[in-house]
């Protein structure tokens, strides 16, 4: 028999919605919300002036596990989540083998149940290889396991229209949806950063914000004209708000997300050739970020996704045009955000609440995250302070990549404790180790077992 | 000066110190013994990743005038090929006791990278970084403007006033990049003749005037008419039809030559290709200075090793 994972009490809270709380934590769900609660025997969380957050999820993860181990790992990218304040990550597919059968995608959320740091939800590849040829087995993975409602080309563009046609169409069969990494590969061939005024001075092939724009309003029509679901990841320029405003006045079925690197960073860091700052889709100007916020306040964009994508250093220790895109982002995504958007007005807490937790979960299809802190619902949440400030540095890293942008900068914000399915993964603002996270995991899926069982009588 | 590694932060009285120094250098090459014992013990490497006899070459005679000690690294059958990175060739040539690095490379920023990045304690040298810049390549064409117009009185003196038409692939070119801002700082005004297509999308922010028809920028009676080397690779890559009607709208033919004054600097950074963007008349006229720019060329690379590497200003 398991042990039974502790019952916590957090106290003095303020929720979202700004009003105060105590929140009992028991057998994995909220007993109980409201002031001056007490139980014996419990583990005290004092949270007195901190933020407490629905558990925060990204749409938009890559884990590398299986095939690219020595960047990241299900364990070591779960670690990451956990210390950002994420409850749950959906695991992108461009792994090696790739994730486009059942078989992978069971592997990859068995291996998130069984570390406990988040939920894992793999995203199933939309073709097979991610070749962009042949749908790959879209209703094998919705069906299995693993349960996938998300699927993804990304890091490649489903560019062929009519193979874009038809996968949104079958997806339709499972109540999944697309998403789309837009970027036209003809239009993108070599780039190497946004292109612009800069691009041509610093001598780097260009990335057109075109490139990127023209097949969302190629996959918006396709979305209207079959009546299916598109989500479009990593937004990154003013006209693509612009189209996706407009699609979704026109009530076309489009969702959206924006990363919080290019909610706060432009491409004049590219400058320094520093190859930290090398990102797909690129960094691009000022006017791109105001817009991307905007469209973040005014619900055009609906969620921020991280992004987060690991590289070993050497794969960035080398010249710009030689080195791998990507940033890593689960554990600075809460700070950027306060940064990029609260800081400024634009958005309250209960708006990060829904960005990143509430919509993202609604566009996965991941269940318990509707009603956060809402009595009896399993225990997903975050205790951040939003009052410290820190200079970021490797040692808020828990990934195993270092290639964060925000190294030496001054960020707000720090993630104080994480609660996922009612059992800690971070306590004052330290991951809690890996074997006792483990071991509170086996005993909260015990608890859920248990009460099926009681269920069936 | 620790590095050169762009002519866009070299201010007019840097960039006239460095033509004096090459003035001095030049008076070198007229010796009966071409050589100084300036950089005795300096250890100099070149490091190219990218084949370019010519620009090698200069370097090699420019660092062995100064008596140098020198080592040429290649990256063609070398570690390199086989996937070393930057970072460690370097060090594993900065190991070795190298003073000044200069290097070429593919990727745009590789020298800056290599600068800034503190792999390596040795000065570097950019000769050539993707289409980025080349900053060896517009001194040595700013030397050759100014010893055209003021000959042995060039000391001291900029391009001020001085019409420069650069002409051809200025998007992939880093030697147009590289004299756009050289040209600026010492006074001379910068138009730029190129199909739409071989041009930045945005060059709001260069100092420098953009068309597209060479016959007009013909008939302005421009100083300097520079012709860029056109790639064959941009002729599959539809910048433009075919070799033909680039030669017909932006080369530099017989007819269009004999409208040039006769004091108009033809310049090519060379290697050319006679009869597409520049006729073989025009490259051999009086008013070329190709020839002119090949040997000014060792001088201007004296003159930044020395500066790079003993830090006075009087050899």
């Amino acid at each position: 028999m398991s042990e039974t994972n502790p019952t916590l009490l957090v106290v003095g809270a303020v929720l979202p919605n700004g009003s105060r709380t105590d929140i009992l934590v028991e057998g994995g769900r909220i007993l109980r919300t409201g002031t001056g609660l007490t139980a014996a025997g419990a583990t005290v969380i004092d949270a007195d002036g901190l933020t407490a957050l629905p558990g925060l999820v990204d749409l938009h993860t890559h884990l590398r596990e299986p095939g690219f181990e020595q960047s990241e790992t299900v364990l070591t990218g779960s670690r990451a989540a956990a210390l950002g304040g994420f409850t749950a990550v959906h695991a992108m597919a461009n792994t090696s083998p790739v994730a486009d059968t059942a078989g992978v995608v069971e592997q990859v959320a068995s291996l998130g149940v069984r570390h406990g740091y988040a939920t894992v939800r793999p995203i199933g590849a939309v073709t097979v290889g991610l070749e962009g040829q042949r749908l790959s087995e879209i209703g094998a993975m919705a069906q299995s396991r693993a349960k996938v409602s998300v699927f993804s080309d990304d890091g490649k563009c489903v560019h062929d229209a009519l193979l874009m046609r038809r996968a949104l169409e079958y997806v339709k069969t499972f109540d999944g949806v697309i998403a789309q990494h837009a970027q036209e590969p003809r239009l993108t061939e070599g780039a190497q950063m946004n292109e612009g005024a800069l691009s041509g001075e610093l001598g780097l092939a260009g990335w057109p914000a075109v490139a990127e724009e023209s097949i969302i309003a190629r996959d918006v029509l396709l979305a209207e004209h079959v009546g299916a679901r598109l989500h479009i990841c990593h937004v990154s320029t003013a006209g693509s708000v612009d189209v996706i405003r407009w699609a979704k006045a026109r009530g076309i079925q489009v969702t959206a997300e924006a990363t919080p690197h290019h909610l706060l960073l432009t491409e004049d860091l590219v400058r320094s050739y520093d190859s930290r700052y090398k990102v797909n889709p690129p960094l691009r100007r000022s006017e791109d970020v105001l817009a991307l916020r905007e469209g973040l306040a005014d619900g055009t964009i609906d969620i921020v996704a991280t992004d987060h994508a690991p590289h070993p250093v050497e794969a960035k220790e080398c010249a710009w045009a030689e080195a791998a895109f990507g940033m890593v982002g689960l554990e600075s995504a809460l700070s950027v955000v306060q940064a990029a958007v609260v800081d400024s007005g634009q958005l309250g807490w209960a708006d990060v609440a829904r960005v990143l937790s509430a919509a993202p979960a609604a566009i996965g299809r991941l269940s318990g995250y509707a009603a956060p802190f809402a009595e009896g619902t399993i225990a997903n949440f975050t205790l951040y302070d939003p009052a410290v400030r820190r200079s970021f540095g490797l040692e808020h890293l828990a990934g195993k990549g270092v290639n964060t942008p925000y190294l030496d900068l001054e960020l707000p914000g720090r993630v104080v404790a994480t609660i996922h399915d009612g059992y800690a993964t971070v306590l004052d603002g330290a991951l809690v180790d890996s074997s006792v996270v483990a071991a509170s995991a086996v005993a909260a899926s015990a608890l859920v077992a248990t009460r099926a069982a009681v269920a069936r009588g | 000066m620790r590095h050169l590694l762009s002519t866009r932060d070299l201010d007019r009285a840097t960039a006239v110190g460095i033509l004096d120094v090459a003035e001095d250098m030049a008076d070198v090459a007229h010796r009966e013994i071409k050589k100084l014992p300036t950089l005795r013990g300096k250890t100099v490497i070149n490091l190219f990743f990218e084949d370019s006899t010519r620009t090698r070459t200069s370097f090699e005679l420019a660092a062995k005038r100064l008596s140098a000690d020198l080592i040429t690294f290649s990256a063609k059958g070398s570690s390199v090929s086989k996937g070393e990175s930057l970072k460690d060739t370097a060090q594993t040539l900065a190991a070795m006791g190298a003073d000044a690095v200069v290097i070429r490379h593919s990727a745009s920023g590789a020298a800056q990278t290599l600068a800034r990045s503190g792999w390596i304690d040795a000065a570097v040298l950019n000769a050539g970084d993707g289409t980025h810049e080349h900053p060896t390549q517009a001194l040595l064409d700013a030397f050759t403007m100014r010893r055209r117009l003021h000959g042995s009185a060039s000391r001291g003196k900029d391009l001020d006033g001085l019409r420069v038409t650069i002409v051809g692939d200025i998007l992939h070119s880093r030697v147009a990049r590289s004299n756009v801002w050289l040209l600026q700082a010492l006074g001379a005004t910068v138009n730029l003749i190129a199909p739409a297509t071989l041009l930045p999308v945005d060059t709001s922010g260069w100092p420098a005037t953009i068309g597209f028809d060479l016959d007009t920028a013909i008939d302005d009676d421009p100083d300097v008419i520079m012709m860029l080397r056109i790639q064959s690779e941009r002729m599959n890559a539809a910048f433009f039809p075919n070799a033909r009607e680039y030669s017909r709208q932006w080369g530099l033919d017989d007819e269009r030559l004999a409208r040039l004054r006769p004091d108009t600097m033809v310049m090519h950074p060379g290697p050319m290709n006679r009869g597409l963007e520049i006729s073989a008349n025009a490259a051999d006229s009086a008013r070329s200075t190709v020839l002119e720019q090949v040997a000014n060329g060792v001088s201007i690379r004296m003159a930044v090793l020395y500066l790079l590497l003993s830090g006075s200003v009087k050899p």
